[in-house]
């Protein structure tokens, strides 16, 4: 393989504390040298001009949908959206058909990932046998095939005893588990956020208690196992306060928010006058909670960013608000939804918006990547931080469309992105 | 907009007071007379016709309001007006059968409001006849329907727009030809 | 604040409450108010609506909305057709919107649509050409009840400004309610809404309302008292215990009507559950005007046909 130079661009690495111009040289799918100035006759140049080049992002929750609902998603369109986002790797949730919670589906999925060539694939195996939260699955054997967290998502792992037990034999992988927080009985079959909007619209309400009911206990549970709890999708400020409760005493306890729990608010169903593209679970909540997870996210407390795609055929998000499935896709508007949102708007530091989509995700999995250090896999964002554009989801790269950005102008988007060195996606010059 | 005007309040009297005259001679039994005034300004019309009756006659008639919103042709599948008109009141305190109905009206044109009166009456009874009375025919006709006693005639291009104004509804008196400046 | 009544509606579909001016509904009040006089003429009937089609696309269940969206439909001398469906969703193989869109290609004028989930209208008032009437969508919305209970109360008191309107029972699962607060609350009436507290829904008094979990207080000098029917089919035993527990405290009974203004008005919607509810001796008694919302329910209906059936959009200068 030929070696890549990106030149001109300004390197920007958490796990280095780098914010500088940097020429970046990779070889044989490894970041190679990083210096002011390098020429390399042989090497093909990427020219970075303008750009911003950061470790590559890696999103800890998408649904890849194979195998099984290929109608929606497959592994080949899922990372090929992931990239044109910005990401080099993904982690894809379990709720597939079969389910992952065998090494054979994880290896499946992992082979798909690999003749894709696109984004890495990091499989999340599923906790409970089926999904059905009452025999643990063979975590063992899928960490050999490549998982690298555990799951029940969507579903929460309702039984606080299997939560306990799981919590515990998940040590011996030294993997997280990811819980889906949302008490099934105090959801109560809702659809939206329960509140003023709810209310109006006449819809059942998901209570912001049901989230935090269980965040809490997954707090408890991880303390008197030692065993490490990733809050999947944190949408309330109480799970927030819990999260952060916990973390203070010492409790191996972590979360991610979705850019859209950051962006909209339960108005949004209102507004849209019930667009399905609205409806996801966690749903859209109130305004107090979206602050709450913005200074959440501004102070530390929320540890990364991960988009919770959820890809969805037109034809079942055409159904009644009630009827249509939760989901919506993320991958291709996430860049520019938090990096408006929040550098823009809440004037985060650039390499703390960096860090929430790399070093941080890398770290929380233990996935190789994160950092442009000398050495590491080749796997490179560049983002183009003045580009100004609407989002069109009739350009997805995904199999579906169901985003409740549709129209949006936003700034801020993904320019390139290089996996093992190799330039897989590159936005089209007009 | 132009307007010039064509009857004064003088000249609206004395045309009612022709046009009662005319009535209760040809009428026969004025105990048959029922005035129904097409809304709006054919109420306070219908109104003082009757008043001049009574004056003539001793005996007072009776005298409605007629809605004809419901009934008109512009407003059905062939819809040519892009608002639905305003309902207003249709009050008929007498019952109509047998009576010898006075349709007042302030202009006669093409002829459908009085063609939707017809239809209006027709269902609440069967008198034993109608007549029409209107303050002025403007003429361009397009139903076949002629006024058995008019005000006055006053020819108009399509292009003008004929105001009556009566004290009741808009203050003053009199009837005014208008026309858009450059037309 | 008076309403100035509009000239027109806005939109070419009615999908609730919610969207309408107060300028709107009085405009829907005062064209109901001369509808009704057409059932007293001799030919309960006016050419209005001849030639125009309305589909009732009913996938509830309900023999009297339906009826009384028949009545208006035919005192216009529209054709009518019924369309009961039993169920929308994708398991009886047809969806909401291939119905729909399967309807509309036999051009009807207006879809009368009832159907169990809120937002139904909605979506296809964004799809389909005709004109889409809400005549119940989940618990969302009623708005032709809410028109109908307004006008009964006008009729009555003259007005609806100043009012003391209270509504009790099920607040939860109730479009009656929601649909009534917000037409009342924009008319210039004062509501105040009461139930079990486990049947209140959060925020609901910011959609305009006083919200008392005790129904005495609720009805204390109210000069309207409106009873809505307990959802028993939906009622899971989690929510409210028994039939018997929920007549001592929340029925509308002689002794406690006696807590409101002495002319009080007393409506339900319909269909009442004697004995659970509201007690025989009011239902039928002296103030209760229930008979006549009945009666002002094809009017509501015709004028709202009517109205739309003139176009949409803001209206010319005369």
């Amino acid at each position: 393989m030929s070696r890549l130079l990106i030149k001109h661009a300004r390197v920007v690495d958490p796990s280095q504390r780098l914010d500088e111009g940097l020429d970046i040289l990779v070889a044989d799918g490894k970041i190679a040298r990083l210096a002011e100035r390098i020429d390399d006759r042989e090497a093909t140049v990427l020219d970075g001009t303008g750009l911003v080049a950061a470790p590559g992002f890696v999103d800890l929750h998408v649904h890849l949908r194979e195998p099984g609902f290929e109608y929606k998603e497959t592994v080949k369109t899922g990372t090929a959206a992931a990239v044109a986002g910005g990401f080099t790797a993904v982690c894809c949730m379990p709720n597939t058909q079969p389910v992952n919670d065998s090494a054979a589906v994880t290896e499946f999925i992992r082979a798909r990932a690999a003749e894709a060539g696109l984004a890495r694939v990091h499989p999340i195996g599923a906790v409970s046998k089926n999904l059905e939260g009452t025999e643990l699955a063979e975590m063992g054997e899928m960490v050999r095939a490549g998982a690298v967290a555990f799951s029940d998502d969507g579903k929460p792992v309702q039984n606080a005893y299997l939560m306990r037990r799981a919590l515990e034999y998940a040590q011996l992988f030294d993997v997280p588990v990811v819980d889906h927080c949302e008490d099934r009985d105090l959801a109560a079959k809702g659809v939206m956020h329960e509140g003023a909007v709810s209310t109006r619209l006449g819809l059942r309400g998901i209570p912001a208690a049901a989230e935090e009911v269980m965040a809490a206990r997954d707090c408890v549970l991880a303390e008197l196992t030692g065993g490490r709890v990733h809050v999947a999708h944190v949408s309330t400020r109480g799970a927030l306060e819990r999260v952060h409760e916990a973390k203070g005493r010492g409790v191996a306890v972590t979360c991610e928010v979705t850019p859209h729990h950051l962006a909209l608010t339960d108005q949004a169903v209102a507004d849209s006058e019930y667009d399905t593209d609205t409806k996801m679970n966690p749903p859209l909540r109130g305004a107090e909670h979206v602050d709450a997870l913005i200074h959440g996210v501004l102070d530390g407390t929320v540890d990364c960013l991960a988009t919770d795609h959820a890809p969805h055929h037109a034809d079942e998000k055409a159904l009644e608000f009630d009827l249509a499935p939760f989901g919506v896709v993320g991958l291709e508007t996430a860049v520019p939804v938090t990096y408006d949102l929040l550098v823009r708007r809440h004037k985060l530091p650039l390499r703390l918006y960096v860090a929430l989509w790399s070093t941080n995700p890398a770290r929380l999995f233990r996935l190789p990547g994160g950092t442009l250090k000398v050495g590491s896999p080749a796997d490179v964002t560049l983002l183009d931080l003045e580009a100004r554009t609407t989002v069109n989801p009739d350009r997805f790269r995904s199999a579906s469309r169901n985003t409740p950005f549709a129209g949006q102008r936003l700034k801020g988007w993904p320019a390139a992105t290089v996996v093992g060195g190799k330039v897989v996606w590159r936005r089209e010059r007009k | 907009m132009h307007r010039v005007q064509v009857l004064d309040a003088r000249g609206i009297s004395r045309a009612l007071e022709r046009m009662a005259a005319e009535l209760v001679e040809q009428v026969g039994d004025e105990k048959l007379l029922y005035f129904v005034g097409v809304q709006t300004r054919g109420v306070p019309l219908a109104r003082r016709l009757a008043n001049l009756v009574a004056d003539a006659t001793g005996h007072e008639p009776p005298v409605g309001a007629l809605d004809i919103s419901l009934y008109r042709d512009d407003v059905g599948p062939w819809r040519a007006a892009h608002q639905q008109p305003i309902l207003r009141d249709t009050e008929l305190p007498v019952a109509i059968d047998k009576k010898v109905i006075c349709l007042v009206d302030d202009v006669l044109y093409t002829g459908r409001t009085v063609r939707a009166a017809l239809d209006t009456l027709m269902d609440y009874g069967r008198p034993q006849a109608i007549r029409l009375a209107v303050l002025i025919d403007r003429g361009h006709r397009e139903l076949p329907v002629a006024a058995d006693y008019v005000g006055r005639v006053v020819p108009t291009s399509r292009a003008e727009d004929v105001q009556v104004h009566l004290k009741e509804s808009d203050g003053e008196e009199g009837v005014w030809i208008a026309k858009e400046v450059g037309k | 604040m008076s309403a100035q009544a509009a000239a027109r509606l806005r939109g070419k579909d009615l999908v609730g409450i919610d969207p309408l001016s107060a300028g709107e509904i009085q405009l829907l009040l005062d064209t109901a108010e001369q509808m009704r006089d057409i059932a007293a003429r001799p030919i309960k009937k006016v050419p209005a609506l001849r030639g125009k089609t309305v589909v009732n696309l009913f996938f509830e269940a309900s023999t009297r909305t339906r009826f009384s969206f028949e009545v208006a439909e035919k005192r216009l001398s529209a054709d009518s057709l019924n369309f009961a469906a039993t169920a929308s969703s994708v398991s009886k193989g047809e969806t909401l919107i291939d119905t729909a869109l399967n309807l509309e290609a036999m051009q009807p004028d207006f879809i009368v649509l009832r159907h169990q989930y809120a937002g139904a209208p909605h979506q296809l008032a964004r799809i389909l050409k005709s004109s889409v009437i809400n005549a119940g969508d989940g618990a969302h919305e009623h708005p032709t009840q809410a028109l109908l209970d307004a006008l009964t109360i006008r009729l009555k008191r003259g007005t609806l400004e100043g009012l003391v309107v209270a509504i009790v029972g099920d607040l939860q699962h109730s479009r009656v309610v929601r649909s009534n607060i917000l037409l009342l609350s924009r008319m210039g009436a004062k509501v105040r809404v009461a139930g079990p507290p486990s049947l209140i829904p959060p925020g609901m008094g910011e959609m305009g309302c006083e919200v008392y979990g005790r129904m005495e207080d609720a009805i204390a000098g109210a000069d309207v008292v409106m009873m809505l029917r307990i959802q028993l089919e939906r009622q899971g035993r989690m929510n409210f215990p028994t039939v018997r527990e929920y007549y001592d405290f929340f029925a509308l009974t002689p002794e406690r009507l006696k807590l409101a203004r002495k002319d009080c008005l007393v409506m339900h919607p319909g269909p009442m559950n004697r004995g659970v509810e509201i007690d025989s001796r009011v239902a039928d008694g002296p103030q209760s005007v229930i008979l006549e919302q009945v009666t002002n329910g094809v009017a509501v209906r015709m004028a709202v046909l009517y109205l739309l059936a003139g176009g949409h959009g803001e209206p010319t200068a005369d």
